[in-house]
């Protein structure tokens, strides 16, 4: 156990010694779409009934928890093993699953602060009703898990930085892009509604959205369901992958 | 009792180029083990399956009777290794980076064992410096701190004298010697054969990803008498 606390607490300071970086700079740019869309579409849009602006928000957070939670597992393994120090956690006797969980967990970590710091900070532009924050919380939770552990498969798999951005731009920033971060998928032609459904960034944001106003585009306990078998299904690959040391251990 | 390190039959290819070739190996606890080879020969792809970074093809590897894929927390907590390249995390300082390495140990306090390493390694003095900081000899030492944290049973050094000054060579062989007078297994792989034939007890010497000779020192230098080993290296190496 003390192996895994190390391990997590090493990749929290990680990114808290740079937080300026980690933190601070996704919170800014969450809030540079908010005032930007918002602003152009706040007097147009309604979606649900519920304000542009508004409606915004919770697609805005959990944007920003995956793409911080992927950021972190990732830049954290890869980094290791450009430099060369992934020995140094290689070497000891931490198990996989310690050794998944601590690099989870901080992503996570990373992540819901990030959100926290975008929700707090949109405060100041709009209000927001909380109608369920179970859901919300049970959103974000597991969507960061996942989005940390697929991190964790990017940070192993490629070698480099450039397909590290490679793998954000065609996979990750699309998969976010196109999930109703900006919109209700119901205002999308049939065709488009039609593959949203198979976009399981989709459900994260439709189900944490429900958590914030109460309606949504699909039940949040069909979404839940999608979101956790994905996440069963990213835990298992990984911990393989750990296991027989697929580019870890040569 | 096991042997320290048992290694049998050890292949490794790295696509089409063969790194080991069929290693075989014991070496008893407590002892002063040399791995001597040219450039390529495999000593590092040996020690990096011992310590389970490197999977070989087939063949088995064990830490005092612990295989290292099977058994391996087991294996891995008996083992500390100073890699030959010279790496480190730049997020931390010295001490930082020892107090971390034990907690991936499952050691919480070892803050007196840390002091003492830091002592007899020179670098009491930089316990607070940032890694990036160091000159390279100095992180060398942090790497053979490092790989000391857990105090391991078995200890091998992969060329730990690779850019160390004078003065601090002699402080770190005086410093492994001491841990092999407690009881220590080293294993050592250096080009500095001085070093080893002052050393070691017992030399490997591998060519090509296989053992070409094993004996103890002592032996392989009466098959040339008034040979050095350096002489005695060169020699086997081109039979
Ligand atoms: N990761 C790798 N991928 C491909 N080939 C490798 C890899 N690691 C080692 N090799 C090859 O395996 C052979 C043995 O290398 P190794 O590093 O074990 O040699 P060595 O005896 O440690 O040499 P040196 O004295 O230079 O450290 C070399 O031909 C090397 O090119
Ligand atoms: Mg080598």
């Amino acid at each position: 156990m003390i192996g895994f606390w190390t391990l997590f607490y090493k990749e929290l300071l990680r990114f808290w010694k740079v937080a300026f970086q980690t933190v601070a700079a996704p919170v800014l740019t969450a809030l540079l779409y908010l005032l930007i869309f918002g602003h152009v579409l706040e007097d147009h849009v309604l979606v649900h009934g519920v304000r542009y602006t508004s409606f915004l928000i919770p697609g805005l957070v959990m944007m920003q928890v995956l793409q911080n939670a992927f950021a972190n597992s990732s830049s954290s393994l890869i980094q290791a093993k450009i430099t060369g120090s992934i020995v140094f956690v290689l070497l000891p006797p931490i198990p996989y699953s310690a050794f998944f969980a601590a690099y989870v967990l901080a992503a996570m970590v990373r992540g819901l602060m990030v959100g926290v710091g975008v929700l707090l900070a949109t405060l100041w532009f709009a209000e927001l009703r909380v109608v369920a924050p179970l859901w919300i919380l049970v959103f974000a939770l597991l969507s960061g898990a996942l989005f940390g552990a697929l991190g964790m498969i990017a940070g192993i798999w490629v070698e480099k930085f450039d397909q590290l951005a490679a793998f954000q731009n065609f996979l990750i920033m699309p998969l976010t892009m196109l999930s109703g971060v900006f919109y209700s998928i119901y205002t999308l032609p049939t065709f488009w509604q039609r593959l949203s459904h198979y976009n399981p960034v989709f459900y994260m944001i439709d189900g944490f959205r429900y958590g914030f106003f109460g309606v949504s585009d699909v039940a949040p306990e069909f979404s839940l369901g999608v979101v956790f078998a994905c996440f069963a299904v990213v835990t298992a690959l990984t911990l393989n992958l750990l296991k027989r040391g697929w580019k870890l251990r040569t | 009792m096991a042997a320290a390190v048992s290694i049998v039959d050890v292949v490794k290819n790295f696509g089409s180029l063969q790194a080991l070739a069929g290693v075989s190996l014991e070496i008893a606890e407590g002892e002063f083990f040399g791995l001597l080879g040219p450039n390529g020969a495999g000593k590092t792809t040996l020690i990096s399956s011992l310590a389970g970074l490197a999977r070989p093809d087939s063949g088995s590897l064990k830490v005092l009777g612990h295989d290292v894929i099977k058994d391996f927390r087991q294996a891995r907590r008996l083992l500390g290794m100073v890699p030959q390249e010279l790496v480190f995390d730049p997020f931390f300082n010295v001490r930082e980076t020892l107090q971390i390495q034990s907690g991936y140990f499952g050691i919480r306090k070892n803050d007196d064992w840390i002091d003492e390493i830091l002592e007899n390694l020179d670098l009491t003095s930089k316990a607070n410096v940032n890694m990036r900081r160091l000159s390279g000899g100095m992180k060398r030492r942090v790497l053979v701190a490092q790989a000391l944290v857990h105090k391991p049973p078995v200890i091998v050094l992969d060329e730990p004298t690779a850019g160390v000054d004078v003065e601090l060579r002699q402080g770190l062989w005086q410093f492994v010697r001491r841990l092999n007078n407690e009881g220590h297994t080293i294993i050592l792989t250096t080009h500095y054969l001085e070093e080893a034939e002052a050393l070691c007890g017992r030399i490997a010497l591998m060519k090509q990803g296989r053992v070409i000779a094993l004996d103890t020192t002592a032996n392989l230098m009466a098959a040339y008498p008034g040979a050095s080993l350096e002489e005695v290296f060169v020699r086997t190496m081109n039979q």
